[in-house]
């Protein structure tokens, strides 16, 4: 089902998730879109309202699903638009970091980075070096997990159950 | 996902839309290679593509195809939501379907414009899409909240943008807070003897509004006051301002300035702020003649009083109406507004930066702002261009783009600097018949009447280099060069190294954000954008709005602007708020944090962590509560909740999770 | 009438399954009285082809402790599977991975050597190691073989309950049978537990503060524990918040922070990570050096977040030195 794009003959192409805060570097994301500074198109991103929302269960879950590295993006330090749900990223990501550690993955396969909403460049700048770090890395080799994965259950308790499985590749 | 098996009743009816945005995405994205991929995707029973999907036409026919397919998801793919989600979740809505039954996928900032190789564009798009069409499966039909609003707006700033979108508020029958950090208002403008191009005289024009304002019933004005704190959101601000005190009793002080003659000085002999220490006040003063209010102020820093704890108090004595209080204490006063306007202006370049232009080491080299106080007929020389020494000088070199276009400095250009300069050209051959050389870079003249202006100068004799100034030095080579200062500049249109010889150089300094832009756009959780002016929501559609609903911007503190310009935004600014307050409520993005009660354990994680104080322990039941009108929806709780009973509307774990998926099974 | 038969087994585990069996005392009577065993090696005398001569589905139940780790377990997984009308994952270690289930932290080969050759206590000159085929004077014999990694009953065969904890306890098995007996059963895939987390029978609750900010974590032999206030409150990571309730708090009230042996609630799909964010969420520091300081109370993050689920967890096994994961896999 995951038909990947050959091109060129580059080999190795990482795929990238990155969560992005709606007030920082998403809207960065849309400068470098605005200013047309192209980078590399490994990075996918998904909106979050505050990195204070990124759930550690959203990172794991990236790297099962296929994901070689895994970007967080949010407010400098003392500039989150809630105030200081940065702060809570920050915690979580350093614990994450931990945990990767111990189960063997490289560490800078998950990273962080505070960038404001009018560095485009920097979006730029990071998801390329972000880039080129996880294929210097090469892909994650997760050790395929048997079984289903099932999704928690969805806001609507019903009508959907059976729709929250998905299957693993 | 096997679209029968998890929905035997026929289950969500996706309807997918490509935009080509003109050639912006489909220059790049094979448009129709994503939409042929969309009709693969499950549930999906319609995929189109359109040249405008935000057009008319293209909302119609997402509408069309809601009413005749029974659409009751629909998928976007264009430009970034912060555009046109709201125009397409309208779309939704009018077609009669929940609005939330949407998700807008971004394939032209951060896919078509950032992406170099077109098949990895059209691969991307495709992630992007397929990511989209899972997570709208779980989307669920939400309510705007809706909250009333405070009928009341706060301007910061009491420049000329400050005073003009009071004035507008004010006059809509809106009541205002107007806060200013000087002792009056007026703003850089006050400073001005006359304003280009027209010449007209910037008091005359200025200190009318300033009186306004002062006399208006809508408009509280708080001069000396600063804002500390802001709370709350769009609607219901509440606001903290510190009043500095004045040690005059503004309530009774009548502006008679007897005072100022009774001080124990005689002679003024302190640096005056407003003529930027060009001339001199007393202890006791007020910063100008036609200052509002017109209320004197004690400076501690020099009052004699405060200083030695001795003195016969002769202020006190002379004032009829009892206003001098040196026991006076700062007061903070608190708020409730709707909305802010954030009309804080700018700085100028500090031209001591660049020192080879001399400013600082020579008495002769001026900036642009004091020479404004010197032209002025209410400034310390009554209007007379005058050198520090008391000459008049005979020849005037004006070097433009200080601090402006400059690698070290700012690389913008400051937008004003080339007419001021224009303008001071004319005002000092004027007064004194010097000549004038004006060194500049390029002149920047687009503006109703400006080249016309550029034109008359040219007509009047006054003298223009092009070139950057390398240096103003004192040191003579020929005898022509004694004591005077020397302009040294490459003259581009000759081609050759040229000496200007003049008695007075005046420097077009650059404008910069105020220093504590960055503090204050802290305070009201604003962005900055990278020269650090306030960063506006959209430089084209939403140019005075900034990404904090309820939070607008007018004049210079959103970037370099002339006075016609600060005024616009200023009226576009109070427009704004008079149509968020006038509404009498807003709708909010249902994006909030909510508690599944059943399935509380009350481990209250979640309540320490909310930065709004939304989540409170409900002793009755054990269990956390969300108070959904002060949540923001940030999702923090959310992702901390440890047994998923804390969610977040529009941010589901599935959504989320599916998005995830959808990224990665499609790379 | 012939009484429903039903079936007990075990897989990698310790025992203490069949124990909190024998824990329902008096009541194991009535169970008996109610059903037929038909199959349980660890108490009664039965062998592989007693379950091998069953048709299939005349188990109206079976349990299964532990988790599968060889070959014949998960044949006997199968088999039981193919047996049973309802078959119910019994014990953390069937449930999520379990205790043993942490030993996805290495690979095969660095068990092996460990075991059979650096372990203290061994002493194996020649490197011997078991074969799984070797023959011999009478004939070939055969050994179940070791697979890479540990995995959960649901990764191998299709379970359709779950009856959580380390071991399950009688109040939830006790349950779980009148249920199954009354035939009143919850939807398939369901986990017999209440879906609330611990805190909600925790006799600590009143005790523990709304606004928890912990600047420093310890670990309970480092500490005298008070016996009555939230042990979160002292700083010990106690992972009632993230686990199910069920247990009347069996832990806490032996003095013992929770280590999240029911696992987590229906609505989280890695309890571990979503342990780890509320963890990190209550810390007290902004700055990173000090974040780092407060971490090193956690010096073994898999240990605490993952001890009874590293199996079902996203990660499932610890990213090896290119041993591929199902080596020695015989299937």
């Amino acid at each position: 089902m995951s038909e990947r794009p050959v091109a060129g003959d580059k080999g190795f192409e990482p795929r990238i998730v990155a969560f992005f805060c709606n007030w920082c570097t998403y809207t960065a994301a849309d400068l470098a879109g605005t200013a047309r500074m192209a980078y590399a198109p490994n990075v996918r991103i998904i909106r979050l309202m505050c990195s204070g929302r990124l759930d550690p269960q959203f990172v794991l879950a990236a790297f099962r699903h296929g994901a070689d590295g895994v970007l967080i993006g949010g407010c400098h330090p003392g500039d989150c638009h809630y105030q200081e749900g940065n702060y809570k990223a920050l915690r979580r990501y350093l614990l994450l970091k931990r945990l990767l550690r111990e189960m063997g993955i490289e560490e800078e396969r998950l990273r962080l980075v505070w960038i404001s909403a009018s560095e485009g460049d920097r979006v730029q700048k990071v998801a390329n070096e972000f880039t080129e770090t996880i294929r210097r890395l090469g892909p994650l080799r997760l050790a395929p997990r048997p079984g289903m994965i099932r999704l928690p259950a969805a806001a609507q308790p019903e009508p959907q159950p059976a729709a929250r499985e998905g299957v693993l590749p | 996902m096997r679209a029968h098996e998890i929905y035997p009743n026929g289950g969500p009816r996706i309807g997918v839309y490509v935009c080509h945005c003109g050639f912006n995405i489909a220059g790049k994205v094979n448009v129709r290679e994503v939409v042929e991929f969309a009709k693969t995707l499950p549930f999906v029973v319609v995929a189109r593509e359109y040249k405008f999907m935000c057009s008319d036409p293209g909302q119609e026919m997402i509408r069309e195809d809601v009413r005749e397919h029974r659409l009751d998801r629909v998928v976007v793919a264009a430009c970034s939501p912060s555009l046109h989600e709201a125009t397409f979740r309208r779309a939704l809505e009018q077609a009669g379907q929940n609005p939330f039954f949407f998700q807008m996928v971004n394939i032209r900032e951060h896919v078509s414009w950032v992406t170099e190789d077109p098949r990895e564009a059209t691969e991307k798009a495709k992630a992007l899409v397929a990511a989209a069409v899972r997570r709208v499966i779980f989307h669920e039909p939400l309510q705007r909240r809706r909250v009333p609003v405070k009928d009341r707006v706060l301007v910061v700033g009491g420049g000329i943008a400050g005073i003009h979108a009071a004035l507008t508020l004010a006059d809509a029958g809106k009541h205002v807070y107007l806060v200013e950090r000087e002792p009056t208002i007026g703003g850089h403008m006050a400073m001005f003897d006359k304003t280009f191009p027209t010449l007209d005289c910037a008091a005359c024009i200025l200190t009318p509004k300033m009186s306004q304002v002062a006399a208006h019933p809508n408009i509280t004005l708080w001069t000396y006051s600063e804002v500390i704190q802001v709370e709350g959101f769009v609607g219901n601000f509440r606001v903290r301002v510190r009043r500095k005190p004045r040690y005059v009793i503004e309530e009774l002080c009548v502006g008679c300035l007897q005072c100022i003659d009774a001080c124990v000085y005689k002679d003024a002999r302190f640096p005056d702020e407003f003529n930027l220490g060009l001339g001199k006040r007393k202890p006791i003063y007020i910063p100008f003649p036609q200052a509002t209010p017109r209320v004197v102020l004690i400076d501690p820093e020099t009052c004699i009083w405060f200083k030695t704890g001795k003195c016969k108090q002769t202020c006190l004595e002379a004032c009829e109406r009892a206003a001098i209080d040196f026991k006076q204490q700062e007061r903070i006063e608190e708020i409730e507004v709707g909305a802010i306007i954030l009309a804080t202006g700018f700085k100028t370049f500090d031209a001591r930066r660049i020192p080879e232009y001399g400013y600082g080491k020579y008495p002769n080299v001026y900036t642009a702002l004091e020479v404004e106080r010197l032209v002025n007929a209410s400034g310390p020389t009554g209007g007379e261009v005058r050198l520090r020494d008391g000459r008049i000088p005979k020849r005037v070199g004006i070097i433009h783009c200080v601090g402006s276009r400059d690698e070290r400095f700012n690389r913008y250009c400051s937008r004003v600097c080339c007419m001021y300069s224009l303008k001071l050209a004319h005002l000092i051959k004027e007064r004194t018949g010097a000549e004038v050389y004006n060194f500049y870079i390029d002149m920047r003249t687009p503006g109703k009447g400006y080249e016309e202006f550029y034109d008359r100068l040219l007509q009047e004799g006054v003298h223009f280099i092009r070139g950057r100034v390398a240096e103003v030095t004192d040191w003579a080579i020929t005898p022509d060069e004694e004591g005077k200062l020397i302009i040294r500049v490459e003259d581009t249109l000759v081609g050759a190294v040229r000496r200007i010889p003049v008695d007075m150089v005046v420097l077009a300094v650059g404008l910069e954000p105020q220093p504590d832009a960055d503090e204050v756009r802290r305070m009201f959780n604003i962005s900055c954008s990278k020269e650090g002016f306030f960063l506006e929501r959209h430089p084209k559609l939403a140019p005075v709005s900034t990404f904090t609903d309820g939070i607008f911007l007018a004049g210079a503190c959103q970037g370099p602007k002339d006075i016609p310009d600060s005024v616009a935004q200023a009226g576009a600014a109070a427009a704004e708020a008079l149509a968020l307050i006038d509404k009498g409520f807003v709708e909010l993005e249902p994006n909030t944090a909510y508690i599944v009660e059943a399935l509380c354990s009350g481990c209250k994680t979640c309540i320490g962590l909310c930065p709004y104080n939304a989540i409170s322990f409900d002793e009755a039941r054990m269990i956390a509560v969300i108070n959904e009108a002060l949540c923001k929806g940030c999702g923090t709780c959310v992702a901390a909740c440890p047994s998923g009973a804390a969610r977040q509307h529009l941010f589901e774990d599935a959504q989320i999770f599916q998005e995830i998926e959808g990224v990665l099974a499609y790379v | 009438m012939s009484k429903p038969k039903v079936a007990f087994y075990w897989c990698a585990s310790c025992g203490g399954c069949e124990e909190a069996v024998v824990d329902l005392a008096e009541e194991i009577l009535q169970v008996v009285e109610a059903v037929e065993i038909a199959f349980w090696p660890v108490a009664l005398d039965f062998k592989r082809e007693d379950v091998e001569r069953l048709a299939d589905g005349e188990l109206v139940a079976t349990f299964i402790n532990g988790a599968i780790r060889t070959s014949e377990q998960a044949e006997m997984a199968h088999l039981l599977r193919a047996k049973s009308q309802i078959l119910i994952a019994f014990g953390s270690c069937s449930h999520t991975g379990g205790v043993p289930g942490l030993a996805n932290l290495y690979d095969r080969e660095e068990i092996l050597r460990y075991v059979y050759e650096e372990a203290p206590s061994v002493i194996n000159p020649q490197r011997v190691r078991p074969e799984e085929r070797i023959e011999v004077d009478e004939g070939m014999l055969t050994l179940p073989s070791f697979w890479g990694a540990v995995q959960t009953l649901d990764q191998t065969v299709e379970v359709d309950y779950y009856l959580p904890g380390c071991p399950p306890p009688v109040g939830l098995i006790r349950s779980a049978l009148q249920a199954l007996l009354s035939g009143n059963l919850p939807p398939k895939g369901s986990v017999l537990a209440p879906d609330v987390a611990l805190c909600a029978e925790c006799p600590r609750k009143p005790t523990k503060p709304e606004r928890l900010a912990l600047k420093e974590l310890k670990r309970p032999h480092q500490v005298l524990i008070d016996p009555e206030t939230c042990l979160l409150a002292q700083g010990l990571l106690c992972l009632g918040p993230a686990t199910r309730s069920g247990c009347g708090a069996a832990c806490i009230t032996g003095n013992m922070p929770c280590t999240g042996c029911l696992g987590p609630t229906s609505r989280v799909l890695d309890g571990g990570a979503k342990a780890l964010s509320a963890v990190a969420s209550i810390l007290d520091a902004t700055g990173e050096a000090e974040i780092e300081r407060i971490l090193e109370g956690i010096p073994d993050p898999v240990g605490l977040f993952y001890r009874y689920s590293l199996p079902a967890s996203l990660l499932y096994r610890r990213v090896g030195n290119g041993e591929r994961a199902r080596e020695g896999r015989s299937s």
